[in-house]
């Protein structure tokens, strides 16, 4: 055990707080408003060229081209985490690993650069209405006419849809194939005629997820990543990324403090509910379950960066992660009592409603990217290796 | 940044777990226990072969000079084995007790022969965690008198450290005239819990522990993290053994661990005690590297231990069906060693409003 951190990374840390203070002013949220300015894009440019944002990105692609290194990645996220700037992105976090590993020169050329400097957005095309948790079992069909694949069928849980320039889909064409073995992967345009997409109202009242459906939509047959029929696995290596962004610790310590401020500020008949040894005992059991997170992390980032798999730590961050984020939630709608029921800008809400829209939030991430329920199957076969299901007949 | 055991601590771990294997399989824990031994004569002269009973004890004095991390890695492995023998209290808060607050003369009278197995300790701490059948062990011109109970190791002790009701700790010889010793009997019988009433015994103080409580609040966290560890090793062999069974055992012409019901039970108690490994870690590791964060998180690694460890030991149970509630199979051994680490030295509610006052909450 060594929790110092080496004496290049610690001047590395130093670096990056310094260019964070040194151009705050430019970041969004801080920077001037001018017409015609996206100052996500420009500050996104900006934290590419210091190696900020896409950092591991090779340098033909837009990126900034550096040596994988875990921790500096980790430093990056804690001091923009810190420093309550906005942080860069990697485009997107699932599409540019997949497409780096997997697609033509042509196509990483022509999608990377616009994706990373946030000019070209993109939805994901998995879920269908009769495929959530079986994936693999989807049935939007995709036949070769001539130079194109037609595509028809319905696509569910389609988050950002409706602003998204570009998608990445999985499609049936292969009907006769085994069901893993029938799947592409394909990249088109969301401007393509024969798209339609409806929002998705949730429980929170936002929209964020659509239904997108295709009716004899035409992307030409260049547009697929792999092989015809191997999208089941090009598709495997950007839900391994998905997964890996869900439930991560510094968000829960974050909160954590949150909750610790909420409980000295809030009173119940003039007491503090910090001074509520109930309410308190709650805070200290979540404090537990948050710090045993947060170091499981440093495990978990301690294996990833000599590049082993960590194993059992890892394959938990999901189930227990977004779980204690629900508990959390759950907790502070508590502390609030009859406060805790108030919603969309009521008189009397407190932190604008925040923890009641977290409170739902959660429970979406607990259920979506693999619900808790498939994380448990997998935390069994893969960590501990039970047998699976035996197979229903047909299937 | 390295979180992660080095090369030298898992091998320190696995020749304690290998010989554990050997000299103290559950024939052997059942033997011990059913004729009253918490301290196996075998498993404690292997263990002191090993250098184990030094752990925590510097060169100078005959010990290792190893630390908290390591103490708990041998810590798990006893909880696994769920092995008879008196490591809490001789091997870990007496030593502690005796670093942070004996005189030279007394450590180098005493940390050697703990080293060598020759000493047993037992140590009463628990009237200065919560009062309830006492007020605890007054001290006056150097002789002590009262009533300690649950005295750690107390009934195979040869020597006693005891805390009187100012916080000061005392060594006393076990056997010496106006101490009645009395085995307690606790649902685990693997360790050993003592009533020990004192009755003007003579008594020679750790001076370092007069006026000064934090001595023993350094004994008492040593024994805390140290109980949280054994509860570790323990609760995963409750798994492991879920697990196993969970592959081997048929109904409807399946393996019960291919049904979700069963297989999810696993998946839980695995997830949630893996992350307890990690904050056993952190809370030894701070000991010597971040004593400041120290106390809390020993405090949080001691009341959630014993959370996920009552959830597994239960969950476990159920995993086995009837089998896991006979004797026949042992599993109880596990499912009680649980128990008694959960109360012993602040049960969680206890714990963690200690941990609230130490953050200033209170």
């Amino acid at each position: 055990m060594d929790l110092e951190y080496s004496e290049e990374h610690q001047s590395f840390r130093e670096e990056v707080r310094q260019f964070i203070s040194d151009h705050r002013d430019e970041a969004p949220g801080y920077a001037p408003r001018k017409p015609g300015v996206n100052v996500g894009i420009t500050w996104q440019k900006l934290l590419i060229e210091h190696g900020y944002a896409a950092r591991t990105i090779p340098k033909e692609y837009g990126g900034f081209g550096a040596e994988p290194d875990l921790l500096k990645s980790h430093i990056i996220a804690e001091e923009f985490a810190r420093g309550k700037v906005t942080p860069g992105h990697n485009g997107d976090n699932r599409l540019v690993p997949t497409l780096l590993e997997l697609a033509t020169e042509e196509q990483k050329q022509m999608y990377i650069p616009p994706t990373i400097r946030g000019e070209m957005n993109w939805c994901q095309g998995y879920s269908e209405p009769g495929s959530g948790s079986d994936l693999a079992s989807l049935s939007t069909r995709a036949h070769v006419d001539g130079d194109d694949f037609v595509i028809n069928g319905q696509k569910i849980w389609t988050s950002g849809a409706k602003t998204a320039d570009m998608i990445f889909c999985l499609v049936r064409t292969e009907p006769d194939a085994p069901k893993h073995q029938g799947i592409s992967y394909l990249l088109f345009s969301m401007d393509n005629p024969g798209i339609d997409v409806r929002p998705m109202v949730q429980m929170t009242g936002d929209a964020h997820f659509n239904e997108v459906f295709f009716t004899d939509c035409r992307v030409p047959t260049s547009q697929i990543v792999g092989k015809r029929g191997e999208g089941w696995f090009v598709a495997n290596a950007t839900l391994k990324h998905e997964r890996g962004g869900l439930g991560d610790p510094h968000a829960a310590e974050a909160r954590f403090h949150e909750i610790v401020e909420l409980m000295k500020q809030e009173t119940i008949d003039g007491i503090r509910l910090m001074d509520h040894a109930v309410y308190r005992d709650r805070l200290l059991k979540l404090q537990a379950r948050m710090l045993s997170m947060k170091y499981n992390g440093m495990r978990v980032l301690t294996h990833s960066a000599r590049g082993e798999d960590a194993g059992l730590p890892r394959w938990i961050v999901k189930l227990q992660g977004c779980e204690l984020n629900h508990q959390m939630a759950s907790m502070a709608i508590d502390l609030m009592g009859e406060l805790g029921i108030l919603y969309d800008g009521s008189p009397y809400i407190r932190n604008s409603g925040m923890w009641q829209h977290r409170y739902m939030m959660d429970l979406g991430l607990i259920i979506g990217g693999g619900t808790a329920q498939i994380q448990k199957n997998m935390i069994g076969e893969r960590a501990l290796g039970l047998p699976k299901e035996p197979k229903a007949e047909g299937v | 940044m390295e979180f992660a055991l080095t090369e030298e601590q898992r091998l320190l771990q696995d020749s304690v777990s290998r010989f554990l294997e050997s000299e103290c399989p559950l024939d052997a824990v059942r033997k011990a226990a059913e004729s009253g031994q918490t301290n196996s004569e075998s498993v404690w002269s292997g263990l002191t072969d090993l250098g184990i009973h030094g752990v925590l004890i510097p060169e100078e004095y005959g010990g290792v000079g190893l630390g908290f991390l390591e103490a708990c890695l041998v810590a798990e492995a006893l909880g696994s084995a769920v092995a008879p023998i008196p490591f809490l209290g001789s091997s870990i808060m007496a030593p502690t007790a005796l670093l942070n607050a004996g005189s030279d003369a007394q450590r180098e009278a005493h940390l050697p022969r703990i080293v060598s197995g020759q000493a047993v300790f037992g140590v009463g701490v628990t009237e200065q965690i919560g009062r309830r059948e006492t007020d605890g062990v007054k001290a006056s011109d150097g002789k002590l008198s009262g009533k300690a109970m649950f005295v750690v190791d107390g009934s195979d002790a040869d020597m006693l450290i005891i805390a009187d009701d100012t916080g000061a700790m005392h060594l006393v010889d076990a056997n010496a005239g106006g101490v009645t010793r009395q085995k307690l009997k606790t649902i685990d019988r693997t360790r050993s819990a003592a009533e020990v009433v004192l009755e003007a015994v003579t008594a020679e103080v750790l001076p370092g522990s007069s006026g000064d409580r934090e001595p023993l609040r350094k004994t008492i966290d040593a024994g805390r993290l140290i109980l949280a560890a054994d509860c570790l090793g323990a609760a995963q062999t409750m798994i492991d053994k879920s697990v196993a069974y969970a592959k081997e055992r048929k109904q409807f012409n399946r393996v019960i661990g291919s049904f979700q019901a069963v297989k999810h039970m696993c998946a839980e108690m695995a997830s949630q005690l893996e992350p307890c490994r990690s904050l056993v870690w952190y809370a030894a590791h701070s000991v010597a590297a971040i004593p400041d964060e120290a106390r809390l998180v020993t405090c949080h690694a001691k009341a959630h231990l014993a959370e996920v460890g009552r959830f597994v030991a239960r969950t476990s149970t159920e995993v086995h069906g009837g089998m896991g509630f006979t004797d026949l199979l042992g599993l109880h051994y596990w499912f009680k060693r649980i128990g008694f680490d959960r109360q012993l030295l602040g049960a969680p509610e206890l714990v963690r409003q200690e941990a609230a006052e130490l953050q200033g909450w209170v």
